[in-house]
């Protein structure tokens, strides 16, 4: 049976039922953005003090909202369909058990949708965290239980697809490296709802009446489990989409196999410690604990992210390099496609991850330091860093690329497409940097008023702080406007996109497949290993990439000089012992 | 050609790696273990660290001990909240609840207090302004910290771990006072 059609354009095989299921996916991570987006405009707006537009019980509604759609439903939609993109697609294979990846699907659109009404009736404002014994309604917990459950099922299906890749030998030699990364995120994420399911089902018991107490140090601890660890899915999710968006705009290699595969194993071994990073000031913990598991130990994971760091853009630079553009260092970057969503996307995503929520993440990670940022408006900008930057910028430069090759469609607005990434970053890097400047002020996050309205008490906190919030509002706004422009390109590529051949009319960008004449393969060619260099340049040469050494260590400057800033911080605040 | 075929060498990974990524990892490595050895480095020299004393409590014991402490220090009353001055260097016991840390402290300059800290319902941050020291405060456990105000003023402590509808206005009062 036929059940394969070949991208005209790219070249990539579509396996029918994989297709389907990744167009709904992505689809579905698109709707949560939206959502994710919308409640933004509220909480941005009202953090911002000056307009301070909602009322308290609103705003933290909102925020709630805000929080799961984009940190959960958007990201892990979108995820489980990189995974079926990284198994069928680059290896050319059928998908295995499609039945079971569309009632995963199912599940977490039921999931997604039953968290949603939950927390739109009200009373389950309890933030993404919803930290014990403040309780929400049991089906805001269900909607989580079945989203996890409907996730795990999408993981083992890109399982059995490598299985099935494996036996049929559809390519020869090893996985690509792409589909290694996606390994990793997917092994990460079968530990990651583990996690999860340890801690919400029993929470979700108690908020029914079967338990009658959920220990609430226990429950940050496990519950970080599946918190940080889902945004450590993320990371490898976004590093993987990284190389393969290097490898598409510009045919990059990897610099060394060796050297990247490593580092996405020391993820896998060290990652998940990472839940320890919100539990530094926590009663209970001894340091010895804290400091080793904070670390990753000793850093393992930070070294890894390091590598990727010098290892993606140093592909791109000895590709570039190959096709002659060679002179001083950095006329590999100047002249790549910054008009290129794809590119300018993938770019950002990597500088803003890299120098911005890297190095933040370290320095607020470190065991004392943290005494001095847990829990202020620092804590969000760091992760609007990696998260709403690092791994959504990736994926919205993703969808650039998946539009016409898997939507078959055009873009909707090339000019939008064009401005979007540069709108989008600017916009969140001036709210992510001017509120990690209120955070070191100790504005604190999740908080409806910083005037302290109605306090028997007053505080008032400086006017800097003040203005921080108000220019960080301007440029969350501006973050907004630029997410607002990717929707409006994609929903409207699709709607009104020019469309290519083989055709798809609108019922087919939401999942129904092509016309079955478009499905005439039955089996790829074996997918072939990557054609050996003419010259081994590996090994001998020595500086293949000597531009993106420069910001490498431009990046390790930074990084010294901020960290050792932050210990000079700590130095001047009450000796505690 | 690319990242996402099968690398080109059946046995990747007995390729050499380039001289530029091995510097690049040594010096990251390096780096890691610098960033490692901070932490206990600033155990042992620097001012700045979190005991491990924590015990397991309940919300009356906590509390009980909480109004021993105002009934022998009380020293005055402002917005309805008792102003507490215990001596220097003795257990100080402070409570946060919906939605107020309770009582208001009054304590001198240079000296220490072995503060407990612990939390009558749901989760608090303990936000201590404009010096910000940043503690998470959780029912059930009692956490012991050793604090040394070294310089006089009137310090807030903002609550930063959402706690509900009132979670804005739950603030509270230290006054370090010069001996």
């Amino acid at each position: 049976m036929a059940q394969f059609r070949v991208c005209p354009d790219s070249g990539f095989y579509f396996d029918k039922s994989a297709e389907s299921l990744m167009k709904v996916n992505a689809i579905a991570g698109a709707v949560s953005l939206l959502i994710a987006g919308i409640l933004a405009i509220g909480v941005i707006l009202t953090r911002w003090q000056e307009v301070h537009l909602l009322p308290a019980d609103l705003f933290y509604q909102a925020l709630t909202g805000h929080g799961i759609n984009a940190l959960i439903f958007w990201i892990i939609f979108f995820e489980i369909a990189i995974l079926y993109f990284a198994s069928s697609t680059l290896l050319r294979t059928r998908l295995a058990a499609p039945k079971w990846a569309w009632l995963g699907f199912i599940l977490m659109v039921v999931g997604a949708v039953m968290n949603n009404v939950a927390v739109a009736q009200g009373n389950s404002s309890v933030m993404m965290t919803s930290y014990a014994p403040m309780q929400a309604e049991p089906h805001f917990y269900l909607g989580l239980i079945l989203f996890a459950v409907g996730a795990l099922i999408g993981v083992f299906v890109f399982f059995g697809t490598l299985v099935i890749a494996k036996d049929d030998q559809t390519y020869e030699g090893s996985v690509p490296l792409v589909t290694f990364g996606a390994i990793t995120a997917a092994i990460i994420a079968v530990f990651t709802i583990a996690s999860g399911a340890v801690i919400l089902v029993p929470t979700f018991l108690w908020s029914i009446g079967y338990i009658n107490h959920i220990d609430a140090e226990m429950y940050r601890i496990i519950w970080w489990g599946l918190g940080h660890s889902s945004q450590q899915i993320n990371v490898a999710a976004h590093v993987s989409v990284w190389y393969l968006l290097a490898g598409i705009l510009f045919g990059a290699r990897p610099m060394s196999e060796k050297v990247s595969r490593t580092a996405f194993l020391l993820y896998i071994l060290f990652l998940q410690l990472a839940c320890a990073h919100h539990i530094l000031v926590d009663p209970g913990i001894s340091s010895e604990w804290k400091v080793f598991n904070t670390s990753y130990a000793m850093y393992l994971a930070v070294l890894a992210s390091m590598i990727h760091g010098l290892t993606v853009p140093g592909a791109m630079e000895v590709a570039q390099r190959e096709k002659g553009l060679t002179k001083g260092l950095f006329e590999w970057l100047r002249k790549a496609p910054w008009g290129n969503p794809v590119f300018s996307g993938f770019f950002f995503s990597l500088v803003i991850f890299g120098f911005i929520g890297g190095i933040t993440g370290v320095v607020m990670g470190t065991e004392q330091i943290n005494l001095i940022i847990h829990n202020t408006i620092y804590v969000p900008a760091h992760f609007h860093a990696t998260v709403a930057v690092g791994t959504t910028l990736a994926f919205m430069a993703l969808t650039y690329l998946l539009i016409p090759v898997l939507f078959r469609r055009s873009l909707f607005l090339p000019w939008v497409a064009k401005m979007q990434p540069y709108v989008f970053s600017a916009g969140m890097t001036i709210m992510i940097l001017f509120m990690l400047g209120a955070g070191t002020l100790g504005v604190s996050r999740r908080h409806w008023d910083m005037d302290f309205t109605g306090a028997a008490l007053s505080f008032e906190y400086p006017g800097t702080a003040y203005m921080m919030m108000a220019v960080g509002g301007i440029g969350g706004v501006l973050g907004i406007l630029g997410g607002a422009m990717y929707l409006l390109v994609t929903v409207g590529s699709l709607v009104f996109g020019k469309k290519l051949e083989p055709s798809a009319g609108l019922f087919q960008s939401f999942g129904v497949p092509l016309s079955s004449g478009s499905y005439n393969i039955q089996q790829p060619e074996r997918l072939p290993m990557a054609p050996k260099l003419a010259v081994e340049q590996h090994g001998s040469a020595g500086f293949e990439a000597p531009g993106t050494f420069v910001l490498a260590m431009a990046l390790l400057v930074s990084f010294v000089v901020y960290y050792f800033i932050n210990w000079d911080y700590l130095a001047s605040v009450w000796p505690l012992s | 050609m690319t990242s996402y075929l099968p690398p080109s060498e059946r046995i990747w990974w007995k390729v050499p790696v380039g001289k530029q990524e091995v510097i690049w990892i040594g010096i990251a490595l390096i780096w890691c273990l610098i960033m490692f050895f901070m932490m206990p480095y600033w155990h042992l020299f620097g001012k700045q660290n979190l005991s491990n004393e924590a015990y397991q409590t309940t919300p009356a014991k906590f509390q009980a001990r909480v109004d021993e402490m105002v009934a022998q220090y009380q020293v005055g009353e402002e917005a309805g909240i008792p102003i507490v001055r215990p001596p220097a260097g003795s257990d100080v016991y402070l409570l946060g609840r919906l939605w107020q840390w309770y009582p208001i402290l009054e304590l001198e300059k240079d000296q220490s207090y072995r503060i407990h800290l612990s939390s009558m319902d749901w989760q608090h941050g303990f936000s201590l302004q404009p010096v910000n020291i940043n503690l998470q405060i959780v029912p059930g456990y009692e956490m012991v910290v050793t604090m040394t105000p070294d310089q006089a003023g009137d310090y807030a402590i903002v609550c930063n771990e959402y706690c509900g509808i009132g979670h804005h206005a739950m603030l509270g009062k230290i006054y370090v006072k010069e001996n």
